[in-house]
């Protein structure tokens, strides 16, 4: 089962932060600190294995993470899940983050990251992505112009689309998904849902309250302009 | 209209304290005079928490905005509130107070728009649990959204339920998740499934609700659908022996399922690096193994799969090392053939050897599961095992040392503390502890004589003193004592331990408690003087 998930910045910052258990607000606040410690520590090229901190539950947990250039995943597993599986399983989730946010500044936008280092590489590679992905020379950076569409941002890439995202793939502490293209489409009719509701069901209640309060300035009944001598044809036919 | 950032601020904009939309004042009525008071968008804000340059600052933007949320959620505003709702979540991961917002899940849970929902039930998912008596009052929505037959809408409701639903709120939902177990869409089935799991953890006396549609369940090829059942099943067989025993017949299908996917060739849908769906691979393996432990005739069906997986699977990526570490083990756990344990131990020592520091951790957590039962296959790959007590890496290191230990025994003890206590003078610090009282014990369970003994514990003491446990010294007090003939030997150990690092306290301490011995001592320093 896994515990909880974690993801967070080099710095510590919280970027999300998941439990499928319950643990009280500032012990989770604690476990994110003490996680955020144990797994700073580690060199790059060490294995991606941690014992468990001492407040996330004991000697039968383990915290299994992938350090992605400014950002540590975190998954605090039992052992009853396999170790070198939820490594596969941090890769898919990270790629289907890839996929969903079409723009890298998306993504830049909730996790903050300064160079994303994400590829366009199929399936087949999983093994190049993970070793590239470690940072460092040799990784392979797909840099789109990340300031060019910060005037394109959508209502859409707020923190709790990563959660939606996490949800297709792990649900209650357990792994629910792992085909990506499945996962994305799901994503995708979700969000399309979304937003036909907030394009047709809020502009009329909108509109109502726009109306109700116009300032209408004062209408003056009578118009004196003055005599004016106008020819009227005769009109009695329509009368 | 623009505030004094020039950030575009309107349709966010909420009116404190009073109801209803509308932005605007209307001069020249003070009673109905409005303030309207700008609130930020999700992303202003989150630009603004980002731009705070010191926790004060953060915590005093942060603070802003949960008024102006808080006002708004007084205010009842329907229409924003899922927006302010979405921002309380976010402040609420930066570990800021986020309580006000329970109710306001309930509500947004409540409405009928799949934007309120989405956030209202990801707000109950982080913000309640059982411990809220206003958990319970989502039952009834969770109970409607799950029987509208809205794909979206069913999935939210399951995945909350799954995540914080109590005893009582599984008891009463059950009927309704065991309805979408059949229902056509593998959307909502495979999270009724795992949905499911959950409710039997929660109330066991639901496994009667949940065993009978596994059988057909399995049938299905959906591999989410799949990856679910084998998850419920395997639950099942470990809460109940009846379960296990019912389950066993289905042994075969999860045979073929395994072969299908070991042999179907590369596609494109579910493979990892060219393994065809790897999560699914390893779950069937584990229920493999809880079914075949101890079974003969289980363990007969899957032998011949077991070792066409161990022999076949691509070993240059990661998702083929999964498989074949699991297959490995379920090898190991059942009642499978002499050659095949060989063969999977020897899998496993090979991977000790692998450039890979991840396969060696495995392995290494793998042999130590084995050291009990296979002591002596286990017992092959020692001198690799003690190679990797030089690792850097201290997880690695840790793990070698607990191999290490458990693979002493009587013929190999001297060459095994050798190498302990040179690991003991170079270890990490927070490994220290552990090293020097397994070698204790060990040295305790096999010391070939009492001098060997001593000065083992001596060395330990001396290169590790102050982590080793108060009896540590006790027990060579009464080594010592119980061995007259090591007496004068003892002593002048103790005592060129001591002239040579005299800030060692447990050294000295050991002197002291050998008190009896001190005329001994006196007239020993006497002759090396």
């Amino acid at each position: 089962m896994i515990q909880a998930i974690l993801v967070f910045n080099n710095h510590g910052k919280p970027r999300l932060v998941r439990f499928y258990q319950r643990f009280p607000e500032e012990i989770q606040q604690q476990i994110v600190r003490e996680t955020f410690h144990l797994v700073l520590k580690r060199d790059d090229n060490i294995c991606n294995f941690l014992e468990g901190g001492s407040l996330i539950g004991g000697s039968d947990y383990k915290l299994i993470y992938r350090h992605y250039a400014t950002l540590y995943f975190v998954f605090c597993v039992d052992s009853s899940e396999s170790e070198l599986g939820i490594l596969d399983l941090i890769q898919v989730f990270v790629e289907t983050l890839d996929k969903c946010f079409e723009n890298v500044c998306e993504l830049d936008l909730i996790f903050h990251m300064d160079k994303l280092l994400l590829l366009n590489s199929p399936l087949s590679s999983l093994e190049t992505v993970v070793s590239s992905l470690h940072g460092g020379e040799g990784s392979v950076t797909r840099v789109k112009d990340l300031y060019c569409c910060r005037s394109q941002r959508t209502e859409s890439c707020t923190g709790k689309e990563v959660h939606y995202i996490l949800q297709e793939v792990v649900m209650g502490g357990m792994v629910l998904e792992t085909n990506m293209n499945e996962i994305v489409a799901q994503i995708e009719a979700q969000n399309r849902l979304e937003k036909s509701e907030g394009g047709l069901s809020a502009a009329p209640a909108r509109a109502v309250s726009a109306v109700k309060n116009i300032n209408l300035p004062e209408i003056p009944r009578n118009i004196n302009i003055g005599d004016l001598n106008i020819k009227v044809p005769n009109l009695s036919q329509f009368v | 209209m623009l505030n004094r950032k020039g950030r575009r601020w309107g349709a966010d904009a909420c009116v404190v304290g009073f109801s209803g939309g509308g932005v605007g004042a209307e001069f020249g009525d003070p009673l109905r005079e409005r303030m309207v008071v700008p609130s930020l968008k999700l992303q202003d804000l989150i630009e603004e928490i980002r731009g705070a340059k010191t926790q004060a600052q953060e915590r005093e933007v942060i603070q802003k905005e949960c008024a102006h949320i808080r006002a708004s959620f007084r205010d009842g505003d329907p229409v924003h509130r899922h927006r302010q709702l979405a921002k309380l979540l976010y402040v609420h991961m930066l570990g800021y107070p986020a309580h006000f917002g329970q109710m306001e899940c309930l509500k947004l849970i409540a409405s009928s728009r799949f934007t309120d929902k989405r956030v209202g039930y990801l707000g109950a998912m982080l913000l309640l649990d059982e411990r809220h008596d206003a958990h319970l009052l989502i039952t009834n929505s969770i109970k409607n959204d799950l029987s509208q037959g809205i794909q979206p809408v069913q999935g939210l409701a399951l995945c909350t339920l799954s995540t914080m639903g109590s005893a009582e709120m599984c008891r009463d939902l059950a009927p309704e998740v065991e309805k979408l177990l059949l229902q056509p869409s593998p959307y909502v089935r495979k999270k009724a499934i795992l949905t499911a799991v959950h409710m039997i953890r929660k109330v066991p006396e639901l496994s009667s609700v949940f065993l009978p549609p596994c059988a057909q369940l399995l049938h299905e090829r959906h591999h989410g659908i799949l990856l679910g059942t084998i998850t419920l099943i395997t639950e099942l067989c470990e809460r109940s022996p009846a379960a296990l025993r019912h389950f066993r017949k289905v042994v075969p299908q999860l045979v073929h399922i395994l072969r299908t996917l070991v042999t179907m060739g590369y596609s494109t849908e579910h493979s990892i690096s060219g393994v065809s769906d790897p999560f699914l691979q390893v779950q069937i393996l584990r229920l493999l193994r809880i079914l075949g432990r101890n079974h003969e005739e289980s363990s007969e069906t899957m032998n011949d799969l077991l070792a066409q997986v161990a022999t076949n699977t691509d070993t240059s990526r990661n998702a083929g090392n999964a498989v074949l570490f699991e297959t490995v083990l379920t090898i190991m756990d059942i009642r499978s053939a002499a050659g095949l344990r060989v063969l999977a131990v020897n899998i496993l020592g090979r991977f000790l050897l692998n450039s890979d520091r991840n396969i060696r951790y495995v392995a290494l957590t793998s042999l130590l599961r084995l050291v009990q039962s296979d002591h002596s296959a286990v017992q092959r790959h020692r001198p690799t095992v003690v190679e990797c007590l030089r690792e850097t890496d201290a997880s690695l290191s840790r793990r070698a040392l607990e191999l290490s230990l458990a693979l002493v025994n009587s013929s190999n003890v001297r060459a095994m503390m050798q190498e302990l206590q040179a690991f003991l003078e170079s270890c990490p610090p927070d490994l220290r502890a552990d090293c020097a009282s397994g070698i204790l014990l060990a040295a305790e369970r096999f010391a070939p004589t009492k001098r060997w003994h001593i000065d083992t514990i001596l060395h330990v003491l001396t290169t590790a003193g102050t982590h080793v446990r108060d009896d540590a010294v006790a027990n060579l007090t009464q080594l010592i004592g119980g061995a007259q003939e090591l007496h004068a030997y003892s002593v002048r150990r103790l005592y060129n331990a001591l002239a040579e690092d005299i800030s060692q306290v447990t050294a000295a301490y050991t002197v002291q408690k050998t008190s009896e011995h001190r005329a001994l001592f006196l007239r020993t320093s006497g002759l090396l003087s």
